[in-house]
């Protein structure tokens, strides 16, 4: 069932159902280390973003310190464990327990993967990657609508990095993306890393990927940092890390998107070898100066 | 078997063929690109018990625990997506691992670790005041009659080691070279608020917090501890619990209101 059949309608920036997406600002991951800095300093960030599965705890210092930040930041919450592009039905009280993180936080989006993580009752732990095909998107549309469905609320997938192709597939990966937006009314979470690394990997051009999808749905983007190894004939396989900083290859696609997108809430993701708050915050500084020099372009373009 | 569940198990299983059904732009084997996958999830999954039990990993060193931690992570996959909860089947299978069996409390260890990232992470709850209780205190009649009632994140690990104190070195608690590790320990793991305590138990002191936590009456539960330690010190043992904060409701019998 698709949401067009259902009458629900996602508007995007549509406050009246109190899902605003979050600003288009820079914001960084929330990470422990960094709650009583982000506490005592007040950074100027646009948002906090959050993995709902850290937050799936009863209480305790993590709780007591997202409650304290959530006064008075934007929040986004993305998930890693939904397991969205599963064979198998996806977990209703995993399901549940994100309404119930949505509901008490009260976050401005919520993200997924197109990925699966579980299997069989095991989480893995890790965004692995499904064939695109007529039968895997009509799977993967139908989960989306189930969350969005039970979350009352749009929801945005984020483009996964890959390391292999799968010999099934018959779609592209824009394709893919592209019907599962027209098919579901969801947004997408366009990591830039992940277009960027996926595309070195698969031996496809970034722009043309990134040209290819619908590019009005995107309510955020994601940067990252990749590392660099080889495959077995060779060539680089990049690796999505969240590991280092954002590479300059990457930075010069965002400011391609921003040109395509125009401002769009963009996350600095470092879930690995975190450094410090002020680094993060620098690095944030460096996407919001793009990410004004996109709104003025748009003015001026409008003008 | 499924495409996922083929991809799955060969995630799990070092030595497996790569899925059928991959390719590589460049005609390379796809098993090279494969193993990224198989390798984030080992990894992702040993950081996860790394991250859990720290203590664990400094007595063994970190080669020895990420080689122990990725047969665990591969034998016993985590069956939730809230990793806060992994690794509950850990000290056992250090129990049963056979190259750890030279640091002989290195279980209970984990026992502890364990307890006390779930202490953290457990619903909060209000304590009592000292005063609250010492008024409690003061109706003989009354107090043995009552239900204690102690903090969600409370935890009570007995060991045949000396625990808390070996713990305790490792978090700049205390001389290492000072402990000796044949002295049994009782732990007693607890938050109120944001930190989570821990305190080595007086004799008597475990059976005592169990009993409570098994729903058993103040004056019973005493009992039980005196039976066992001739010296068990009811008073001290409640003025431990009363500086952690770790009592939340004195509850009086039916038909008897405080």
């Amino acid at each position: 069932m698709t949401l067009g059949s259902t009458n629900i309608c996602f508007v995007r920036n549509a406050p009246e159902l109190g899902i605003p997406d979050p600003p288009a600002r820079a914001g960084l991951g929330l990470k422990p280390q960094h709650y009583q800095d982000i506490l005592a300093i007040r950074p100027d960030i646009g948002f906090f973003e959050i993995h709902a599965e850290n937050y799936m705890i009863e209480g305790g210092p993590f709780h007591h310190y997202l409650s304290a930040i959530r006064e008075s930041y934007p929040l986004s919450i993305h998930g890693v464990g939904l397991s969205i592009g599963s064979e198998m039905p996806l977990d209703d009280a995993h399901i549940d327990r994100l309404a119930a993180l949505i509901e008490r936080y009260a976050p401005r989006s919520f993200s997924e993967h197109l990925a699966w993580s579980s299997h069989g009752g095991v989480f893995l732990n890790d965004l692995l990657p499904l064939p695109y095909h007529e039968t895997t998107l009509a799977r993967v549309c139908d989960h989306v609508d189930k969350v969005q469905e039970r979350l009352r609320r749009r929801i945005l997938i984020e483009n996964p990095a890959t390391y292999v192709e799968f010999e099934a597939s018959t779609l592209t990966e824009s394709q893919f993306l592209g019907e599962l937006v027209r098919r579901t009314g969801c947004g997408l979470l366009l990591d830039v890393n992940n277009a960027y690394v996926s595309s070195v990997n698969l031996h496809r051009d970034p722009r043309r990927f990134i040209d290819e999808l619908p590019l009005t749905e995107v309510g955020e983007i994601h940067l990252a940092g990749f590392a660099v190894d080889r495959d077995a004939a060779g060539d680089p396989l990049l690796i999505d890390t969240h590991g280092a900083p954002v590479h300059a290859e990457v930075w010069q696609l965002y400011a391609y998107v921003l040109g395509r997108t125009g401002p769009v809430a963009t996350l600095l993701e470092r879930d690995n070898a975190i450094p410090s708050l002020r680094v993060l915050l620098d690095e944030a500084g460096q996407a919001d100066r793009m990410l004004l020099s996109a709104s003025r372009l748009l003015r001026e373009q409008r003008a | 078997m499924t495409a996922q569940a083929a991809f799955a198990a060969a995630l799990l299983k070092p030595e497996a063929a790569r899925p059928n059904g991959l390719r590589a732009w460049n005609g390379s084997d796809p098993a090279a690109r494969f193993a990224v996958y198989r390798n984030n999830v080992a990894s992702t999954l040993i950081d996860a018990v790394a991250a859990t039990f720290p203590v664990v990993l400094e007595l063994v060193g970190e080669e020895f625990f990420r080689g122990m931690a990725k047969v665990f992570v591969l034998a016993a996959p985590p069956r939730s997506s809230v990793l806060a909860h992994y690794g509950e089947a850990f000290p056992e299978f250090i129990e049963r691992f056979e190259p750890a069996r030279t640091v002989p409390y290195l279980a209970d260890v984990a026992r502890l670790e364990f307890a006390r990232v779930q202490a953290f992470h457990a619903a909060d709850a209000a304590s009592l005041t000292a005063e609250t209780i010492a008024h409690a205190m003061t109706k003989p009649d009354l107090a043995p009659l009552l239900r204690v009632i102690c903090q969600p994140s409370l935890a009570v690990i007995r060991s045949p080691f000396a625990l808390v104190s070996l713990w305790a070195a490792h978090q700049g608690l205390g001389d290492i070279s000072l402990v000796d590790p044949y002295v049994p320990e009782d732990a007693l793991i607890v938050r109120c608020a944001l930190d989570v305590q821990v305190a080595r138990l007086a004799g008597g002191g475990a059976t005592f917090i169990q009993g409570l936590a098994s729903g058993v009456r103040l004056g019973e539960a005493a009992a039980r501890a005196q039976a066992e330690t001739a010296d068990f010190d009811l008073s001290a043992c409640l003025t431990t619990l009363m500086r952690f904060g770790a009592i939340t409701t004195l509850q009086p019998p039916a038909g008897n209101p405080r």
